[in-house]
């Protein structure tokens, strides 16, 4: 790790001001980016650090639905989200191990938009929106591909409004070294249709099963996907699984979603 | 009434105390004052030229003491190889040079160039990093069967080929069993990988080297399985350094696994520095660098035959084995795939001919060496995995085909095919306690139930046996290890009554501080908490060859009975003296001497006290003071051998196996502490269920290491794994060491790999899946789920 200045702002205007300086990064739970600092992968000049800033943190229904400060670790939104929300509060749940759903963050990871990452998933199906310094950006604008977001430089995220629908789960399928989602798939019905984001398998990140989609949304059962297939074109493919797998996956993974939500 | 204390009691592991309160001293642990820090710039490819190494910028960079290149080390030696196998056609393998630092050429990702010795570990790196290498990057050697080929770019220029050594054994055999295999009734061919691993014991390496300008004395604290071993190859092959100016300090180690039997380039390359710069100079691996210079496991390709005649009996076996090398001869790499391997493949079978081939590869990979089992553990598989396809085509119970060609307890001493003589055993007694402890009769009701659930269930049996307790030192000498194989201990009795002893065995995790202990506390008859054991330096304990091949309590709990025994003998003539009766007429018991017969005694600290205070005391015929010195080389190996059984699920629908029972059943010979070889059977279980299920180290086209992390290497973790049954109940003492002991460090990582994978073939075949014959290693969701559906 290169050597680097920390500041840790506790407003919000604070923080957006020290992001102003030349090679400065904002820090969330640093999950992703502590790593790369020691491995020298990133050697940010100022690291501002997000955490301390009570108005990013924290969950309450507000108006839209469940409202999910974007510095709030993974650990506070199992816990917190769990009655008003529980698929999204299980997928919380999911990440990582103790010591990473205590430190992480739901900004952090969609900022980051890991392709295999969690997160992405359950905020594309929901439907939500990213509410960020600038504006309000809807899910389906906000992943742009592998890492990549709809963020300009200087804009963070501040939180994230959940919609909360009438059924919905997450279904992951771990990857046996990582444990993040070789595969995972989230499902949520709301009354204007079912929504199915899947993570972990596609080239260009988390992407919408549009097709299975209208046949939930007709009818919310398993049966519905049966005769659908999944092209493992544009498929990630590695170690630990080919693109025939992860579209296979896909399907499995959805079915099962829809019977955990039903 | 389970004993409390000594020899057979689960007495807990003292060392855990420190271990589990962080009181361990590891060697990261140690600092010396004005100590430096070592940082090594290593290859980001695979296979290239070093045109230039330009460290004049990095030179000048803060807090910079030194920067080392091959250059420096011109006048010392390479890394050696402790093993030199001879092949086929008699002729010696070929053994290419080790230089400390890469030479003109890079031969793997992770191979070391250049050494920044700096004030801060920071400085070290940011130096390494303004260092200036070119290199012209040449096509690298991957694949073993590529390599092989005539035209194949060479690792290394002086060798004619990149053909290691091409091994037949037994050489006199081959035309014999290639007859047997025309005349069989049967002849069953399987091909399969055993996947490359890598080690990861949790403490990854550290060398601190230091240098008395003085005196002229080095010292190297490393984390080393042998620091004996580590001073020899250092000291008299590489630095040139008497014994007698070196020490080797072991302390604390964190897990080996084997990965830290090895003499490595950077121990010799700080305890050179140390030297050169006058202070103290400190590396630690990080995980990243763990990961591309730790010696690697396993890694053989084999093709296996059995012929079997219309009765089902083995006739013969034949194998044909591609084992990687890697980049250069680790130290005892040569010995792994030979024999560690070919000298265990009648298992426990009857099989009257064998004839095993093994082609050690060089590759530009990093280098692969023993790894827990050590070629036992590839063996077993070939051929756990072989009987039960035989089973499955010939239609017969896999148990069964076992018990027709296990080698019957009346059988012992067996003389093996393959030059190894067994001295004991009951196969056909772990077998059923096997079946017993797994309720294998219950098992077609559990999978008729699993299948209602939509799952498919399989049970995976396999029959294990490992040569342990490396073995005498002339045998080994003409197989050609250049190193003994004995184990030394000194028993030293304190003036009052106290004992330690200094063991050349080493314990990383192993609990000999404990265990050995037990032992020599029952045989005094004093409580264990007078008996210490101290290991790991080489300036306090007599030359000792360390711990690996499952050998602590075999060889150098040996050495320690026969020091004590020496102790014992005269303590007797001190008591003879003291008591005025004959020496034949003392009786010792319990801490007591008592003349036969009468109740005239003294105690065990009334001697001691005697040899240290010698007023009372024989002195024309017996010298004062009570310590012993003694070496063990075993007249055998030993054989431990066991039944090991697996039940698991499969998920159909994304080819996820679940393992749901896994049954050990191990014939260990005597055990000291059954809690403690408990626990070496489950670590042993997690890693060879580990490597069926989970681990897998993989190279990329270009050399890149795939699984260069925990984010892409999988470890197996608790929820990974079931509820161990094991049981060592089953026992045929060891008859060739005073405990009868046999050793179980390895035996979990021998048995269950074929356990797990002829457990899942057995599930698919039962669900219908017919066409599956075999799936290599590791049974990963997607590959179960590929061959489910390749047709």
């Amino acid at each position: 790790m290169h050597n680097f200045d920390f500041v840790k702002p506790a407003t919000l205007a604070d923080a957006l001001a020290a992001l102003k300086s030349d090679g400065a990064q904002a820090l969330s739970g640093g999950q992703t980016l502590i790593a790369s600092m020691k491995q020298r992968l990133a050697a940010p000049a100022t690291l501002v650090s997000l955490t301390g800033i009570p108005e990013l943190k924290g969950v309450c229904i507000g108006e839209g639905g469940l409202h999910v400060g974007a510095a709030t670790p993974h650990a506070e939104v199992a816990r917190e989200a769990a009655k008003h929300y529980p698929a999204l509060a299980a997928l919380a749940g999911g990440i990582g191990d103790p010591q990473v759903r205590n430190r992480g963050t739901i900004g952090g990871s969609i900022a980051n938009n890991d392709p295999s990452a969690c997160y992405p998933a359950g905020v594309l199906a929901s439907g939500a929106t990213i509410v960020t310094n600038r504006r309000r950006i809807a899910a389906d604008d906000y992943f742009q591909g592998l890492f990549t977001t709809a963020l300009h430089e200087g804009e963070i995220v501040t939180s994230v409004v959940f919609p909360i629908p009438q059924k919905a789960a997450y279904v992951k399928f771990d990857q046996p070294a990582s444990r993040f989602a070789l595969t995972g798939v989230f499902v949520a019905k709301t009354a204007d249709g079912v929504r199915v984001a899947v993570t972990g398998a596609g080239g260009d990140g988390v992407f919408r099963w549009t097709e299975a989609e209208a046949a939930l949304s007709a009818n919310f059962a398993a049966s519905a996907i049966a005769g659908l297939t999944v092209s493992p074109d544009g498929m990630i493919h590695d170690l630990h699984g080919t693109p025939a797998y992860r579209a296979h996956l896909v399907k499995v993974l959805t079915g099962h979603a829809v019977q955990a939500a039903a | 009434m389970p004993k409390d204390g000594g020899i057979g009691a689960s007495v807990k592991r003292r060392e855990d105390v420190r271990f589990l309160t962080g009181k361990g001293r590891y060697t990261d642990d140690i600092n010396i004052r004005g100590q430096l820090y070592a940082f090594f710039l290593r290859s980001d490819v695979a296979h290239g030229r070093l045109k230039s190494v330009d460290t004049a910028a990095a030179s000048d960079m803060p807090g910079v003491v030194r920067i080392f290149t091959a250059a420096d080390f011109a006048g010392v030696g390479g890394i050696p190889c402790g093993w030199q196998v001879t092949d086929r056609f008699g002729k010696v393998m070929q053994e290419p040079k080790h230089p400390v630092l890469a030479d003109g050429k890079v031969r793997h990702v992770g191979d070391p160039i250049a050494m920044v010795v700096a004030e801060t570990l920071d400085q070290a790196r940011d130096a390494a990093e303004a260092i200036r290498v070119e290199i012209e990057e040449l096509p690298p050697v991957l694949n073993m069967k590529d390599a092989l080929k005539p035209d194949a770019p060479k690792v290394h220029d002086e060798l004619t080929s990149n053909l290691c050594y091409d091994w037949g054994f037994v050489e006199e055999n081959r035309e014999a069993v290639a007859k047997a295999f025309e005349g069989a009734a049967h002849h069953i061919t399987l091909d399969l990988v055993n996947n490359r691993l890598v080690a990861n014991p949790m403490e990854p390496r550290v060398a601190v080297g230091d240098y008395e300008d003085h005196s002229g004395m080095h010292t190297l604290y490393t984390t080393s399985q042998n620091p004996h071993v580590i001073r020899l190859l250092m000291g008299a092959f590489v630095l040139g350094i008497p014994e007698s100016k070196l020490r080797v300090v072991a302390p604390d180690v964190g897990g080996g696994f084997g990965s830290k039997i090895y003499h490595y380039a950077e121990e010799a390359a700080v305890t050179f520095a140390a030297k050169q710069v006058k202070r103290p100079v400190k590396w630690t691996a990080s995980r990243s660098e763990a990961f591309i210079s730790d010696a690697q496991g396993r890694d053989h390709l084999t093709r296996i035959e059995l012929a079997l005649d219309k009765d089902h009996n083995f006739l013969a076996l034949r194998t044909e084995t591609h084992a990687n090398m890697g980049a250069y001869l680790s130290t005892f790499a040569p010995s792994i795939p030979t024999w560690l391997h070919g000298t265990l493949m009648a298992g426990n079978y009857k099989t009257p001919l064998v004839y095993v081939n093994v082609k050690a590869v060089f590759t530009n990979t990093v280098p692969v060496d023993a790894y827990r089992g050590a070629g036992r553990p590839e063996a077993t598989y070939q051929l756990e995995r072989i009987i039960d396809k035989a089973a499955r085509e010939l239609g017969v119970d896999p148990v069964e085909l076992r018990r027709k060609n296990f080698i019957q307890p009346d059988q012992f001493p067996y003389q093996t095919p393959v030059a190894v003589v067994y001295d004991t055993g009951n196969y056909q007694a772990t077998m059923d306690k096997l079946l017993e402890l797994s309720d294998h009769a219950g098992f077609a009701a559990r999978a008729e139930e699993s299948k209602k659930r939509g799952r498919l269930r399989g049970f995976g049996i396999a029959h294990y046996i490992e040569a342990c307790g490396i073995a005498p030192s002339n045998l080994v000498g003409q197989l050609g290890a250049r190193a003994g194989l004995y184990e030394s201990a000194t028993v030293r009795v304190n003036a009052t009554g106290s004992i330690t002893i200094f063991t050349g065995s080493h314990s990383h995790g192993q609990g000999h501080e404990t265990t050995f202990a037990q032992v020599v506390a029952e045989m005094i008859g004093i409580d264990a908490s007078q008996v210490e054991i101290v290991h790991g330096d080489t300036s306090n304990s007599p030359m000792g060859m360390g711990t690996y091949g499952s050998r602590s309590l075999a060889v150098g709990g040996s050495a320690m009975v026969k020091a004590t025994n020496k102790i014992i003998n005269k303590a007797k003539k001190i008591a003879s003296h003291l008591l005025e009766a004959s020496e034949q007429d003392i009786e010792f018991k319990d801490g007591k001497f008592t003349v036969a017969g009468t109740d005239r005694s003294k105690t065990w600290v009334d001697i001691t006290l005697a040899a240290y205070v010698p007023h009372n005391y024989p002195l024309e015929s017996l010298e004062p003071g009570l310590e012993e010195t003694a070496f063990y080389d075993p007249s055998n190996f030993t054989y431990p051998a066991g039944a090991y059984g697996c039940e698991l699920e499969i998920d159909p629908d994304t080819g996820k196996v679940t393992i749901l029972a896994f049954t050990a059943a191990d014939d260990f010979g005597n055990v000291v502490n059954p809690m403690i070889v408990e626990g070496q059977v489950h670590g042993g279980l997690a890693q060879g269920i580990g490597q069926a299920m989970l681990e897998n180290c993989v190279f990329d086209e270009n050399g890149q290491l795939l699984s260069g992390s925990f984010m892409d290497y999988a470890m197996p973790r608790a929820d990974d794994l079931p509820f161990f049954k094991v049981d060592h109940s089953c026992i045929t003492p060891c008859t060739h060491n005073p405990l009868g002991v046999k050793g179980c460090g390895e035996a979990g990582a021998i048995g269950s790999p074929p356990a797990v994978v002829n457990a899942v073939i057995d599930a698919l075949q039962r669900g219908g899946y017919s066409h599956i014959d075999h799936i290599d290693m590791p049974v990963s969701p997607a590959r179960v789920w590929a061959a489910m559906h390749q047709r």
